[in-house]
Formats: structure tokens, C-alpha cells, sequence
């Protein structure tokens, strides 16, 4: 396991360069005889684009809301900032959740509003302008949005804030491969420079362009973190096809020990 | 032009490629002012520090000149250009005798082939 180049920012402050944004030490969490988390040892730089890769049910969602406090660790540690998640980090964390949460009746300005009174570091005027770049009207009931609508607005709150860590699941799951590029290229263009942006995904050939690093988790465990460049210049593969490569050879070894 | 970035190569080398051939084709005039990695970065659609790497190159090519005041500017010295150029050029001729090899063609035939197939107006 190659350890990432560190590469800064123009302009970011050096301390902010170097620190350890997210820090996860030996974390487990267990539902029930399931080990969703099984010892993940991960440290991410502060001005990255992180991409959580892993199969179905390799715990990336468990990965994420143990960040953002959501659930709590069975064992083991998970710090933001140097804090433990909890009230002081929810400020520096944008979590764009993996499905939707927001009442039907409400309109797309009445989220804009409750965003801005949730949030300090809302930023009213890039809403505005991100709603007109992905084409959503502000009057519009959630109600008569299209799922793929739906996740644009979504992503255009989470996008508005100015904070530390994203903490993105699965933004681009829902809308078809057009709103994709359309979808990341408002990510590259909105997040804070200084911030890290942590997105989960199993869709990695639309994705790999957009990131510095990427984190390989499988059952539960971190199997690789490496950046982007450094596993084409090593492979000579995409991380996608390094991903199929890897996770293929896995289902196949577990196909000689069960009989399908 | 579009950025085509394919699969299997570092990001930012091909990006860096790319760049050169904007600038010494003039896409990028000598002297103009040369684009932000933001800008850049959201044209090819790839990560702000990826480009920045690319950037890294070409200043470090001579291609890119930083100023404090005016910002990023493409050289105006002709010399660094033409030597570009030549490098391009070298390298894509390199690539045309690996290919012609492939094909039983050495490089004297090859170099034959072009002079012939160069010399000829009508399709």
C-alpha cells in the first residue's frame, strides 16, 4: 500500500496542507454477527477528492455515517478534525445522504430557506446560481420532482455550504450518465478548495477522472489507498479496471469454496 | 479541442501532452494569458490537483511563464517554442517507425515510404 503524494493547494495555508483531516483507527462496527466495519486504519489529507470504492455491502455507507455521527462505533476510533463526530463536527461536515429525507409538500425554496437557517456556512447566492445551472425551479413542490431532479437538488444544498468534509454517498446512483458529468463537474466546481470531498461509489469509470486518491474497502476493510495516478503509473490500468481486476478474483476464489 | 483523457496513463501526462500541443499550435497564443488550473481543471473535468500537476510541467518546460502581477502567460520566447515543436514532431515520427517496424517496414523503408508517399498531391 503506496502512501498518496501529498500535493497542496495554490494558497492553502501550510498547516492546513498537512493536517489529518479524517483519522479512523482500528474502527469496527457490528450489526448483529454482520461485521460491516471490520479494523479500518484511514487517514485522509485535508484539499482532496477521495473516492470510496468498494462492492455492495463492503460498508462504505457505515464507513460514512460513523464520520458524520450517525451511528456510533462498535470499537475503535473515528476522528474528524481531531474531534469525535458529534455536535462540534457536524458543522464542518456536508453529508449528502444516500436517499432523500425531505417532506413532499415543501418546495425547493422552503430547503433553501431551512438550509440557510440550519447552516452558517450556507451559501444563499451559490444555491441560486446552482439551481440555475442544473435547471431547478425554486417553486417547485419536491413532490413533482423526478428521482434524478430529486438528487440534483439534494446535491445543490450539500454543494452550497463552504465546509471542511463531504461526505457525498452514492451522488451519482440515480440519474443517467449525461447528469452524471453534469453532477460532477458541480462537485469540482463548488466544493470548498480547503475541504475534503469523500465520495462513495460503484460507478468508478465515471468518477476516477475527478479524483486524487482512491480507497478500495472490502468486507469491511481498507484493501487499498492509493492515488489515482499512482495506480495507472503502477498498473498501467484504470482504477476501474484495477477495481473489476481485484474484486473479480475475489468472487471467483469464494466461488471454489461454495458450490454455484 | 477537447481534453480525451483514456484509461490505462496517468491523468496528468496526458494532460500535459495536450496542453503542449495548444500552445505550440498556437490554440493558446504566445504571450496571451494562459487559463487558470480552475478553469482548466473544469474544462477537462478532472481534479483541480491533477491539472495542477500538469501545470507544474509545462512551467517547468519553460512553456508557462508565472508572474506575480500578471498571473499565468504563455512564453513569448520563439526559441522554447520552435524546440517544442520539435520534440512533438520527433516524437510522432518515433511513433510512425515503431508502427511501419510492426508492419516489416525498417527504418530506411520507412523513411522511403514517407519521402514517396509525402512527395504525392493527388489522393
Amino acid at each position: 500500500m503506496t502512501a498518496p503524494r501529498r500535493r497542496s493547494w495554490p494558497g492553502a495555508r501550510e498547516e492546513e496542507r498537512m493536517s489529518e483531516l479524517v483519522k479512523c483507527t482500528a474502527l469496527r462496527r457490528d450489526f448483529g454477527p454482520v461485521k460491516a466495519l471490520d479494523g479500518v486504519d484511514l487517514t485522509l489529507d485535508a484539499g482532496r477528492i477521495v473516492g470510496l470504492l468498494g462492492p455492495n455491502g463492503s460498508g462504505k455507507t457505515t464507513l460514512i455515517k460513523i464520520l458524520n455521527g450517525l451511528l456510533q462505533p462498535s470499537s475503535g476510533e473515528a476522528l474528524v478534525n481531531g474531534c469525535r463526530p458529534g455536535p462540534a463536527t457536524k458543522s464542518l461536515i456536508s453529508y449528502l445522504p444516500d436517499r432523500g429525507y425531505f417532506p413532499d409538500w415543501m418546495r425547493v425554496s422552503d430547503m433553501i430557506d431551512m438550509f440557510a437557517d440550519f447552516y452558517i456556512d450556507f451559501d444563499r447566492r451559490k444555491a441560486e446560481d446552482m439551481c440555475r445551472s442544473l435547471e431547478l425551479e425554486p417553486g417547485q413542490r419536491i413532490k413533482s420532482l423526478s428521482k434524478g431532479t430529486k438528487e440534483k437538488m439534494q446535491l445543490m444544498l450539500v454543494m452550497s455550504r463552504q465546509a471542511r468534509l463531504y461526505l457525498l454517498d452514492e451522488p451519482i446512483a440515480g440519474v443517467d450518465p449525461a447528469a452524471r458529468d453534469f453532477i460532477l463537474h458541480t462537485i469540482l466546481t463548488n466544493y470548498n478548495e480547503d475541504g475534503t470531498v469523500l465520495i462513495s461509489t460503484h460507478l468508478i469509470s465515471d468518477v476516477e477522472q475527478v479524483l486524487d486518491e482512491a480507497v478500495f474497502l472490502q468486507k469491511g476493510r481498507v484493501v487499498l489507498h492509493e492515488s489515482v495516478d499512482s495506480i495507472r503509473e503502477r498498473t498501467g490500468e484504470s482504477v476501474d479496471a484495477l477495481f473489476r481486476e481485484m474484486f473479480r478474483a475475489q468472487a471467483w476464489k469464494e466461488g471454489e469454496n461454495h458450490a454455484w | 479541442m477537447d481534453f480525451a483523457i483514456q484509461s490505462s496513463r496517468p491523468i496528468w501526462q496526458q494532460l500535459t501532452e495536450q496542453l503542449r500541443r495548444r500552445i505550440v499550435t498556437g490554440v493558446y497564443p504566445a504571450g496571451s494569458r494562459f487559463p487558470t488550473v480552475r478553469e482548466l481543471a473544469a474544462e477537462a473535468g478532472v481534479n483541480p490537483n491533477t491539472m495542477q500537476r500538469a501545470m507544474g510541467q509545462l512551467e517547468s518546460d519553460g512553456l508557462v511563464i508565472t508572474n506575480r502581477t500578471l498571473g499565468r502567460t504563455v512564453t513569448d520566447r520563439e526559441d522554447v517554442l520552435e524546440e517544442m515543436r520539435r520534440r512533438l514532431a520527433t516524437e510522432r515520427t518515433e511513433e510512425y517507425f515503431k508502427d511501419m517496424e510492426t508492419l516489416g517496414y525498417d527504418r530506411a523503408a520507412a523513411a522511403e515510404l514517407a519521402r514517396s508517399e509525402g512527395g504525392r498531391t493527388d489522393e
